[in-house]
């Protein structure tokens, strides 16, 4: 496959697609933040959409930095952390952050996720997740199914965009399976261009 | 006097069609809360009693006040009664959501009354009411609900009112008189009440729940430690609604709400 250009895949996709982005673990750190880069900056910042980032891997105090660093307003995100709370790293919440007390409050994260895009109506939404692999380590894998079939669709009939991040190694695991059956397409990072 | 509630058709209704519309639809107080109305095909029959059930700390008051709020809103004149809060303290609460609206007070769209300042009043000061001042209390509540054209109407708590009538059939009574009262005035009402620990009930004496046109109960769950507050629609007369679970959440825009993951388990009520 010829190397392309993530944010412009995530750019080119019809209102309230699904979309999974798929990076290797051997190569995290760089994936991570040619994700965070092409979500955040050139679909979120460029086209001047709203972005609500629910954070489980990472609190969003950290992927606050790194979203600053790539220049993303603060008027321009909210996060739903789903993680600080069972880590004891409460003590500093961010103004532009939700928090829910566990990632295994799965409605809860529903519920916020609605919220947010209630509180802050936008024509063009992005709703981040990050990740599915870290949910599924808190919750089992028929809940896990269950929230994002629920969640996906409510999140496609509003027209919204949505991008699961999901680290998998080689050959489908349970979670991709599952992940397979709820998304309109996968995004494997490790093909594009740097 | 207004007269009882009319029917519509079904298309005025959101939410309502498909192959299961019935003939006719009952006129709906919408309460606001989105998701509510959503599960209720509109909202609640005008002029239906309902009984909002729950144990502490479930979202019971909150609902309530929201639905006041939201009607007032609309133009519906609100009336709050309150038995164990002062309205004060309550406005006080209420003041932390975003879709309180103070000047609905001002304008007299939403009225708190305080029950016990009308017990001093009245002359209603023996612990146990008797059959006559059971009828006093139904009466002023009337004329409250006539005088203000209250179209919507908050008692909180039914428990508390039940806590100086005691006998059963006494409650019967009492709630069969208000229900006719209140749905002569096309006043949809709200009724909140606490629930008894014996599984399956949704009252605390039991009679309450057989009365009411509609339960909804709010109970907490816990998940692997965390706990959840859950409402389902028990029973509503003059409308089909959904049975199904859903997690809410009080949140300063007012109260979501998300179906309830089971993940392939059953799991019981409260």
């Amino acid at each position: 496959m010829a190397p392309f250009d993530i944010g412009e895949r995530l750019r080119g996709l019809p209102g309230g697609s699904a979309v999974a982005l798929k990076l290797d673990p051997q190569e995290y750190a760089d994936h991570y933040f040619a994700v965070l880069n092409a979500t955040l900056r050139d679909v979120g910042s460029e086209t001047d959409a709203h972005t609500i980032y629910v954070a489980v891997t990472n609190p969003a105090a950290f992927v606050w930095t790194l979203a600053q660093a790539l220049d993303v307003p603060p008027d321009r995100i909210a996060f739903v952390d789903a993680i600080s709370h069972i880590m004891m790293n409460y003590a500093n919440p961010l103004a532009n952050a939700t928090y829910v007390d566990s990632p295994r409050a799965l409605e809860e994260i529903m519920l916020r996720v609605e919220y947010l895009l209630r509180r802050f109506p936008h024509p063009r939404s992005i709703v981040v997740i990050d990740s599915v692999n870290s949910l599924a380590i808190h919750n089992p894998p028929e809940l896990l199914s269950e929230f994002f079939h629920i969640l996906l669709n409510n999140l496609k009939s509003r027209n919204v965009l949505t991008v699961v991040l999901e680290t998998s190694e080689e050959g489908a695991t349970g979670v991709e399976q599952m992940l397979n059956l709820v998304v309109d397409e996968t995004i494997d990072v490790a093909q594009a261009g740097r | 006097m207004d007269s009882p509630p009319a029917a519509s058709p079904a298309s005025d209704v959101p939410g309502a069609g498909g192959l299961m519309t019935p003939a006719t639809h009952l006129e709906r107080c919408a309460t606001g809360i989105e998701g509510l109305d959503s599960i209720l095909q509109g909202g609640i029959p005008r002029g239906n009693m309902v009984l909002v059930a729950g144990s502490v700390g479930t979202g019971k008051t909150t609902l309530s006040l929201e639905f006041l709020v939201r009607g007032a809103e609309r133009g519906e004149r609100s009336l709050f009664i309150s038995v164990t809060e002062s309205s004060t303290k309550l406005v006080q609460n209420l003041s932390t959501f975003e879709f309180f609206r103070q000047d609905l007070v001002n304008q007299g769209q939403l009225v708190f009354v305080d029950l016990p300042n009308l017990y001093l009043k009245l002359g209603l000061e023996r612990e146990e009411l008797s059959p006559e001042e059971i009828d006093i209390l139904i009466r002023t509540i009337r004329d409250l609900v006539r005088s203000t054209g209250a179209k919507r109407l908050v008692l909180d708590s039914l428990t508390s009112v039940c806590y100086r009538i005691r006998r059963d059939e006494q409650i019967r009574d009492f709630m069969l008189r208000l229900g006719q009262e209140l749905k002569e005035a096309g006043c949809t009402s709200l009724l909140v009440s606490e629930i008894g620990p014996q599984p399956g009930r949704y009252s605390l004496h039991g009679v309450e729940e057989a009365i009411v046109d509609g339960v909804v109960l709010l109970w907490n769950t816990r998940r692997m430690g965390d706990i959840l507050r859950v409402l389902q629609i028990v029973k509503m007369r003059g409308t089909a609604h959904s049975r199904a679970q859903y997690v809410i959440e009080l949140t300063p825009i007012g109260m979501l709400m998300a179906p309830h993951l089971k993940g392939g388990r059953s799991e019981g009520g409260p």
